[in-house]
């Protein structure tokens, strides 16, 4: 059922360099999109409509002073970014973006590993993800950094609870924990954002939240808190950090598009990557839309929100579909 | 404060009307808007119309200047050397740029209206040094025009005696 070890290498070469291409132009589509919402111009001097203005950005964190902070604890500090940054590469592993192909002689599936229980890994990784922050904020040893990551973990564990919890309906729906099941399912009955309305708008919410995207970015918010867990970093460490975080909005929106509308399917014509790009674009789209719209929230309102409201709302999304599906 | 989930809805419809609405940049070196013609730009030393230089070298601007970046030394004009209409000049008149507040005390204390704030206000260089402009830099024409805005609509009409020596 798996592919030959070395297509999957293969692949999964390819899906990390356009994960990593998508990540720096996502940067130009935010500052664009942003602008636009805002009335005015993203940046449009570096190259034609600023197109090589992440390459400028990428110039020059790597040219810029990745400074050791003296009383850092050295191996934690430098592991942290990669930590993060490699989780977030990590999950997008198991996310099915194509039906499966017959090129040449071999038969190359959809995804790039194709395991039973695709769903609990990506929530393992990102788990572990937060390890990052935490490791991080710590190893700066500064007072802000710390009270920074204190602040992204408590936010990011919180969240996790109610995004298992808004994924769970969906795992009764499709039968299965693996993401390529689900995604047949959903081409065999409907698209699950349907039916798990409720689903959907938790596990979007609870994703913002996860990802650090503005409204719930308090610890990320220069003016609160210098710049949380990342305030010792700088060069391309500091990239690294960033990485990570748009690689996780990224994952999750392609979990979105996985889980509640339909993966890699379309209506009209059977373009299996295309349309999940599509799908993944407009997701991320509503992502910046957030950010543009909305203002941040205080962390107890944030901490209220995430167990007070967005838990119990899961949870009874969750028990309301176990008893549709038992009872149908 | 009840918190007004409806209004936050309408709010995401207002930043999405946002795209489609021309952005209000103005993008400036292909577009520079005009400055009043009274605006206070970089400092010029004027001539009467036969030549002789306005400026006689009484160092009141200097006086006055709060940011104290005017450098005055004064010379006797000899039959020879005439070059003010004065007893004296100005033989080494700087400013220093990186000081100059451009408030116009300079221009408002001057007796002889040899010196005014003109209307350039692209003064960048690459060093420091280059930023103390001398008497030579100060006398001539500015290189680079920038656009003035209507002088009938937006000043009052230069007096006499400031435009006939």
């Amino acid at each position: 059922m798996s592919d030959p070890w070395w297509i999957s290498v293969i692949k999964a070469f390819v899906v990390v360099n356009l994960l990593l291409l998508t990540f720096a132009y996502m940067t130009w589509v935010e500052r664009k999109v942003l602008g636009r919402m805002q009335l005015r111009y993203g940046p449009n001097r570096a190259g034609p409509f600023g197109l090589l203005q992440p390459i400028a950005d990428l110039v020059k964190l790597i040219r810029k002073e990745s400074f050791f902070p003296a009383s850092a604890v050295d191996v934690l500090y430098i592991a942290a970014p990669v930590l993060s940054a490699f989780t977030a590469l990590a999950a997008f592993s198991v996310i099915p973006f194509g039906p499966g192909w017959h090129i040449w002689k071999w038969d190359v599936s959809g995804v790039v590993a194709n395991i039973p229980i695709s769903l609990i890994l990506i929530f393992a990784l990102s788990s572990l993800g937060i390890y990052g922050f935490i490791i991080g904020g710590w190893a700066s040893h500064s007072k802000y950094a710390l009270l920074g990551s204190m602040r992204t973990c408590a936010q990011m564990v919180s969240y996790e609870v109610s995004l298992t919890f808004a994924v769970l309906g969906v795992v009764l729906m499709g039968q299965s924990l693996s993401l390529v099941d689900i995604v047949q399912k959903q081409h065999q009955t409907i698209w699950f954002a349907a039916p798990q309305f409720v689903g959907l708008v938790v596990f979007f919410i609870a994703g913002v939240a996860e990802t650090n995207r503005p409204p719930f970015d308090l610890p990320e918010a220069d003016t609160e808190l210098v710049a949380g867990y990342h305030t010792e970093y700088s060069g391309m460490r500091f990239g690294l950090f960033q990485m990570g975080e748009y690689v996780n909005m990224i994952t999750l929106s392609a979990l979105a598009v996985t889980l509640f509308f339909g993966g890699w399917y379309g209506p009209w014509a059977p373009l299996g990557p295309l349309w999940f790009l599509i799908k993944l674009l407009l997701i991320l789209f509503v992502f910046l839309w957030i950010r543009a719209t909305l203002p941040r929230l205080r962390y107890d309102q944030l901490m209220r929100f995430g167990w007070k409201v967005l838990l119990p709302l899961a949870t009874i999304n969750a028990l309301v579909t176990a008893a549709c599906v038992v009872a149908f | 404060m009840t918190p007004q989930p409806l209004e936050s809805i309408k709010g995401f419809g207002v930043t999405f009307k946002q795209i489609f609405k021309k952005p209000i940049t103005q993008q400036y070196p292909e577009y520079k808007r005009p400055v009043y013609p009274r605006f206070r730009g970089r400092h010029r030393l004027h001539r009467f119309e036969n030549g002789l230089e306005k400026c006689v070298g009484c160092s009141l601007c200097a006086a006055a200047c709060p940011a104290d970046c005017i450098r005055v030394v004064a010379a006797e004009n000899t039959p020879t050397n005439r070059v003010s209409a004065g007893e004296r000049y100005a033989r080494i008149y700087e400013i220093n740029m990186s000081r100059c507040i451009f408030c116009g005390y300079c221009e408002l204390a001057c007796p002889f209206d040899a010196i005014t704030l003109g209307n350039e206000f692209e003064l960048s260089e690459y060093s420091r040094d280059d930023l103390i402009y001398t008497k030579d830099m100060l006398l001539a024409e500015p290189i680079k025009k920038v656009p003035v805005a209507d002088r009938d609509l937006y000043d009052t009409p230069i007096p006499y005696y400031q435009e006939h020596a």
